[in-house]
């Protein structure tokens, strides 16, 4: 398998690898995928009272195309609102990293571990 | 030190120089055509085609006529199970033997024949990857007409009871075939005692060139087979084409060096993967798949839980291993081997083979030991299913929200 | 000591120094195995990829139309037995009379298999003849295999105008340009485009090392494979490649289409040169008014048998054939001659010589005189024993 240049960076040099306190104040979490298929993210978000995000973390079980993915979603999630953060499409995440056709899901799944952060987060602050 | 270092020689193995050196000649002077018969050209060649037959022959203590060439051991599966299915079938019966984790050459030919009327029983093996011979004994039929085991497995490395089945198909006058394309130089090998019929044979698993191999075909008692390639008549009508004499020189020069130093290699090779197995085990969560002692010296395959294989591959690219077999990791199924064996999914995609061989040292060994030390440690501070191992939750019970 | 002439080219050659300085890294370093993942395999991977293209370029296909073998029976075996899988029932096969034994013995088999074969006959200079073709399209014949050039005779077939003639019918036409490749001009694209689906090829004939050849393929003829197991070459033919001798094919592919023009043009001639003589000393050469490869020189020697010819010939230093390489062994006269109506006395004495790229003049008129001196001694002899 050739992996892109930035995928072989975000692999090897990580962003934001770790996470906060799940029930802290404003964190929300998401965690996707399943052993079995070979790819599990955990994204979470720390949510200002603006509604900002002001940081991210992740820890991904998957090949390096999912790193990767969670990685560069962690940088992107940074500064947006909770609504912007939703408008991050898998397409922009695949073509970003030029994931070839058979690594597309990792794209997905980090798309879906925003989705996931982000319902958590508004879970939580409904309540 | 050359980096990657080599860990996969059950992929395929560097060809030894003493081999390349016997088989330069063949590829530039002596290049006739061995069944040329009207000059010396043909002659010369022809000879040492015979010659790295009797070398072939030498190793499993076989007669050079019972050996057949063929392109590798692939071909030498399909013409074995074919061949002899479509001999015997109409007599002896429809029904087919094999075993979950055979190799895919013999597999795929297996689903061929389902397609051509034969019944296939595949049977599984027990949680060490060895065949558990009741089960073995329970699944022939009174049509059964061939029985494929393969001797040593590629992925795992484990070592079949040959000469138990061989007894057991002897009796019940079973045909039996063994894809030994793993075993040569590994394991030693009697087929004048081993009660087996047909055996096939690589070269490039063993310090040889790739695109030659051979089959065994018994002469006492007789076996016979239905040719898969026709024409010309060479190898007594079992394999027609033109003999590629460099090739086959240099696989009779690589058993003939199996032969005669495979001795002293296996315990040099053993004590190298135990060196690299005692370097792993203070890693937490580490499994070594298929049994330790049924096993070859050369193999290692062990699962590193909660790591996913291809990112640690990609991890350690300074080692050139593989995870699942070298014909079938270009796919991302998890290795339907260690699915035999019964591991999940999980630590079946955690897995990593390494296969170790004549050209590497101690200290290539302790630089992998050390690479994954490192490595491991890292993927697993990122992993969120270590976490949650840290923090003692059974992942068996969570709910995983499946894509 | 005296080194033998080599002039059995048709039946394998020396290899070409570029072909194995380009092998020799993939019997040492570069070892890879293509499927695996890490350097070596890729390394392997991308070498394979290269002679593809190579192999492509020399017979005008696409790279993904090339299938690589062990070799070129192999190649014909799998067109032959995996097309025929291909049918539900099996029909009609047609195959040339003159053809190599391991399409005329992969026909037998598929006939007894259930299909019926029909052998197409051929004029005295070794040509199809048409009325053959028009009645086995009359039977519906659904595969057929006519070879290029002969390996025997080295006549050419017009095979376009055949497979042209043939695609009325729903057939499948192959093509075995084993003997073509490097002395003629080989276009798969022109010939795909008159009709004919597949071709074979291999390596040994053409100054490459023997293990490699290759099927062309036309895509849209769907093939079972003869060798299932790890899925190598689209599925239609497994095993590990032979990294070594499919590099070696590509150069040999290459260094066959760039010398194509000039050699075909030194190859005539040097062959009209041995025709004169051979004329001279009152041989009968076969397919003389054919369309021959410019190599080849088949002929006999009226009541001279021609294996204690070739015998003489050797011990003499001259490297010749008494018929097709493959069949040598089997004292049955050539199956081409026969199929020519050349009478059995006459085919017995049959003599093939074959030239290469590194033929001389000088070794023709070595050979002449050689043969010269042979035939002599052996007339004189047969006359004496009369």
């Amino acid at each position: 398998m050739s992996y892109s240049v930035k995928v072989i960076d975000h692999y090897e040099n990580p962003r934001n690898v770790g996470g906060f306190d799940k029930d802290e104040e404003g964190v929300g979490t998401g965690m996707v995928g399943a052993p079995a298929c070979g790819d599990v993210m955990k994204l979470q978000i720390k949510v200002g009272q603006d509604g900002v995000i002001e940081d991210a973390k992740f820890k991904t079980y998957g090949c390096g195309s999912a790193i990767a993915s969670s990685s560069l979603v962690t940088e992107w999630v940074k500064g947006k609102t909770v609504e912007q953060a939703l408008e991050i499409k898998n397409t922009q995440i695949a073509e970003e990293l030029a994931l070839p056709p058979v690594k597309i899901h990792c794209s997905i799944l980090a798309e879906d571990a925003i989705k996931a952060a982000v319902a958590d987060y508004k879970k939580k602050h409904s309540e | 030190m050359k980096l990657p270092i080599y860990l996969d020689y059950s992929a395929t193995t560097p060809v030894d120089p003493r081999v390349a050196e016997k088989m330069i000649p063949y590829l530039t002077e002596k290049f006739g055509n061995p069944a040329s018969r009207s000059h010396s050209f043909g002659w010369e060649a022809e000879a040492a085609v015979e010659e790295a037959r009797e070398q072939v022959a030498a190793l499993v203590n076989a007669d050079a006529k019972e050996i057949v060439w063929t392109s590798g051991a692939t071909e030498s599966n399909n013409l074995a199970i074919k061949g002899a299915a479509n001999f015997y079938g109409a007599t002896k019966g429809k029904h087919l033997i094999t075993v979950k984790t055979e190799h895919k050459a013999v597999l795929d030919t297996m689903r061929e024949m389902e397609r051509q009327g034969f019944q296939v029983t595949y049977l599984d093996v027990q949680e060490n990857g060895l065949i558990d011979l009741e089960v073995f004994k329970a699944a022939l039929r009174p049509d059964t007409c061939l029985v494929s085991v393969m001797f040593v497995n590629n992925e795992i490395g484990v070592v079949q009871p040959i000469a138990e089945i061989g007894e057991i198909c002897r009796e019940k006058g079973v045909l039996f075939h063994v894809d030994a394309a793993q075993a040569t130089g590994k394991v030693a090998i009697d087929l004048d005692k081993l009660k087996v019929d047909l055996m096939s044979f690589s070269a490039h698993k063993t310090y040889g060139p790739k695109g030659i191999g051979a089959l065994y075909v018994r002469r006492k008692p007789r076996v016979r087979l239905e040719a898969q390639m026709h024409g010309g008549g060479h190898e007594r009508g079992f394999r027609s084409g033109t003999l590629a004499t460099h090739q086959i020189v240099g696989m009779g020069e690589a058993f003939r060096i199996a032969r005669e130093e495979m001795a002293e290699e296996n315990a040099r090779i053993g004590k190298l993967r135990d060196r690299l197995l005692k370097g792993l085990s203070d890693i937490d969560c580490v499994y070594v798949n298929g049994d330790l002692e049924q096993r070859v010296p050369h193999n290692l395959n062990i699962s590193f839980a909660y790591v996913e294989g291809e990112s640690l591959l990609m991890a350690i690219k300074d080692l050139a291993v593989s995870s699942g077999s070298a014909c079938t990791s270009a796919s991302l199924e998890p290795s339907y081997v260690l699915r035999a064996l019964g591991r999940d999914d999980e630590l079946a995609h955690s897995s990593i083979r390494f296969t170790i061989g004549r050209f590497n040292t101690e200290a290539e060994i302790d630089y992998a030991v050390k690479l994954l030390h490192q490595k491991i440690g890292k993927l697993r501070e990122m992993s969120p299913l270590w976490e949650m191992v840290q923090e003692g939750i059974d992942l068996s019970t969570v709910q995983w929200a499946a894509h | 000591m005296f080194a033998p002439v080599y002039l059995d080219h048709n039946a394998t050659t020396p290899m070409a120094a570029p072909v194995l300085e380009a092998m020799l890294p993939f019997l040492q370093g570069q070892y890879g195995n293509p499927s695996s993942r890490h350097e070596y395999g890729r390394a392997a991977r991308r070498a394979v990829d290269m002679a593809r293209q190579q192999v492509a370029a020399a017979v005008g296909c696409h790279p993904t139309e090339v299938i690589f073998t062990s070799g070129g029976s192999e190649a014909n075996n799998l067109f032959l037995k995996g097309a025929a899988a291909g049918f539900r029932h099996p029909g009609v096969l047609a195959v040339s009379a003159i053809e190599h034994p391991c399409v005329r013995n992969t026909a037998r088999q598929l006939e007894r298999q259930g299909w019926q074969l029909l052998e197409l006959p051929v004029d005295g200079n070794g040509r199809l003849e048409p009325a053959g073709l028009v009645k086995a399209l009359s039977a519906g014949a659904r595969l057929w295999s006519v070879m290029l050039a002969n390996n025997e005779t080295g006549l050419i077939q017009n095979v376009a105008a055949m497979a042209e003639q043939v695609r009325a019918g729903r057939g499948w036409f192959h093509t075995d340009a084993v003997q073509a490749l490097g002395k003629m001009a080989v276009d798969f694209r022109l010939l795909n485009q008159a009709g004919v689906h597949a071709l074979t090829v291999s390596a040994h004939k053409i100054h490459g090392p023997k293990g490699a050849g290759a099927l062309i393929l036309d895509k849209r003829v769907e093939l079972t494979p003869l060798i299932a197991g790890g899925g190598q070459e689209r599925g239609l033919r497994s095993g590990t490649e032979n990294v070594a001798a499919i590099v070696g094919f590509g150069v040999a592919c290459e260094l066959a289409l760039a010398r194509l023009e000039g050699l075909s043009v030194r190859l005539f001639a040097l062959r009209t040169r041995l025709e004169a003589g051979l004329q001279r000393l009152g041989a009968r050469i076969f397919a003389a008014d054919g369309m021959r490869l410019p190599n080849t020189s088949y002929f006999a020697f009226a009541d001279l048998d021609g294996e204690t010819l070739v015998g003489k010939l050797d011990r003499a230093g001259f490297a010749v054939a008494s018929g097709a390489a493959c069949s040598s062994a089997n004292p049955e006269p050539s199956h081409v001659l026969q199929a020519m109506g050349v009478p059995e006395q006459l085919s017995r004495g049959a003599v093939r010589v074959s030239l290469g790229a590194e033929t001389s003049e000088e070794n023709i008129d070595q050979f002449l005189g050689a043969l010269e001196t042979t035939v002599s001694s052996l007339k004189n002899l047969t006359a004496l024993s009369r």
